[in-house]
C-alpha cells in the first residue's frame, strides 16, 4: 500500500490490511483532523484498505 | 457504509452520507445559518476576507452561487511560498467566475513584507493578525458586511479560551455575526456549524483544496492545544464541538438578549483613526515597532 500524508510530506509504503479508522490508529493520527482518499475517491472510517490501494490522508488543519 | 439518506457508498460519517447528499448538507447547512441569524440582507455588497485556502473558497462559492453580490479581499503578508500558493489560486478561481478580487500587500501598506519584519521561525501571530484585520477593516468599509472563513472549530475553541483566561466579556465579540461597532465593517460567519473536517471534505470533492502548507512563522499555541483536546473529544463523543458552541449561543441569548450588536462612540486611534481602546490602535503601535526593524533571513 502507497500511503501520502500531506501534513508532513510524507510517502510510505507500508503492507496493511484493514479499516481507514485502523490504519489511522497504526499511524497515530486522530481521525478527526484529516480526510482519506482511498484510489482518489473520499472514504469513511470504516472502509477496508488493503496492499493494492493508494491512500492519501490530507489534513483538514489550515497551517497559518 | 451507505448514505442514510439513498444508500449510495457514503463519503461521511455521523450521519453516513454520500457526496451528493453531504454537498446538499453543506450547502443547506450555510443558507440555514444566513438565514436564521440575518448574515445578508438583501441589494447588500459582501466583502470575503479570502486566503484562498478551502474556508475561504468554500464561503466564496456558495455566496455566488447562491446569487449574493461577493467581492474578495485578499491580504498578502510577505511570506514566499505559503502565501504566494494560495493567492494564485485564489486569483484563478475568481478569474474563472468574475468575482472581483483586490490584494492589498503589507510591503504597501505597512511597508515591509512579514519576512522583513521578524525572523523565520519566531512566531509572528499577535502582529500578523493585528495588520491582517486592520487591512481587512480599512479596505471593507464599501461593503455592509465582511464574511470570514471562522468555522465551528475555530468557535468551539475560542469559547473554551475565552473561559480558561477569563475573558468573558469577549463573549459578545463572537457568534455567527458580531456587533455593529462604529468604524468597524459587521463581520458575518457564514460556516459558522460547519466543521473544519466538513468543509475539507466538501472542498475536496468540489477541487478547492490547495495542498497543505505551514506558515513558518506560526507557533503551537495554547488555540493548537485546544484544538487537539477538541478534535480527540470529538473523535470519541461526535458532536461535542457543536453542543460547547450552541451552549455558548444560549448564555450569549440570555445575558445580551437579542440585539447585542451594537457599540457606538468609542475612542479613535489618534493616527489613523480607527476604533481602539486607547490613544493609538494596536496596529499602528507595531507599525511603528517595525518601521526601523531590519532583519536579515537565515537559512
Amino acid at each position: 500500500m502507497e500511503v501520502f500524508i500531506d501534513k508532513t510530506n510524507q510517502r510510505k509504503q507500508l503492507s496493511f490490511e484493514g479499516t481507514a479508522k485502523q490504519l489511522l490508529r497504526k499511524l497515530s493520527i486522530n481521525s478527526e483532523e484529516v480526510i482519506i482518499v482511498k484510489n482518489d475517491q473520499i472514504t469513511t472510517l470504516d472502509a477496508k484498505v488493503s496492499d493494492e490501494d493508494t491512500i492519501k490522508i490530507l489534513s483538514v488543519i489550515s497551517g497559518g | 457504509m451507505k448514505c442514510e439518506f439513498c444508500q449510495k457508498t457514503a463519503i461521511a460519517e455521523n450521519p453516513a452520507r454520500c457526496q451528493t447528499c453531504f454537498n446538499k448538507y453543506v450547502e443547506e447547512t450555510v443558507k440555514h445559518t444566513i438565514k436564521k441569524y440575518n448574515l445578508i440582507e438583501e441589494g447588500e455588497r459582501v466583502c470575503v476576507a479570502a486566503s484562498g485556502g478551502k474556508d475561504s473558497i468554500t464561503i466564496l462559492h456558495l455566496l455566488h452561487s447562491f446569487g449574493y453580490n461577493v467581492e474578495a479581499l485578499a491580504v498578502d503578508e510577505g511570506i514566499h511560498v505559503y502565501r504566494d500558493d494560495t493567492i494564485r489560486f485564489l486569483t484563478k478561481f475568481c478569474k474563472e467566475r468574475n468575482i472581483p478580487l483586490r490584494v492589498i500587500s503589507y510591503k504597501d501598506e505597512i511597508g515591509k513584507r512579514l519576512e522583513d519584519m521578524v525572523p523565520k521561525n519566531k512566531p509572528a501571530c499577535n502582529m500578523c493578525g493585528t495588520f491582517r484585520r486592520h487591512i481587512l477593516n480599512k479596505y471593507s468599509k464599501e461593503y455592509e458586511k465582511i464574511a470570514t472563513g471562522h468555522n465551528l472549530d475555530d468557535e468551539s475553541q475560542a469559547v473554551l479560551m475565552n473561559i480558561v483566561n477569563a475573558q468573558t466579556n469577549l463573549f459578545a465579540r463572537q457568534g455567527p455575526k458580531t456587533r455593529d461597532v462604529d468604524g468597524f465593517t459587521q463581520k458575518i460567519k457564514p460556516l459558522y456549524f460547519l466543521k473544519e473536517k466538513e468543509i475539507m471534505t466538501y472542498a475536496y470533492t468540489k477541487q478547492f483544496a490547495v495542498g497543505f502548507t505551514e506558515c513558518p512563522f506560526s507557533r503551537e499555541s495554547f488555540r493548537a492545544n485546544l484544538r487537539d483536546v477538541f478534535n480527540l473529544e470529538e473523535s470519541k463523543n461526535p458532536g461535542t464541538k457543536h453542543n460547547v458552541v450552541q451552549k455558548y449561543l444560549s448564555m450569549r441569548q440570555s445575558s445580551l438578549g437579542d440585539n447585542p450588536e451594537t457599540l457606538k462612540d468609542i475612542n479613535k486611534c489618534a493616527v489613523c483613526g480607527f476604533p481602539c481602546n486607547g490613544e493609538t490602535c494596536k496596529a499602528c503601535q507595531y507599525k511603528k515597532k517595525v518601521a526601523n526593524t531590519t532583519i536579515k533571513q537565515t537559512g
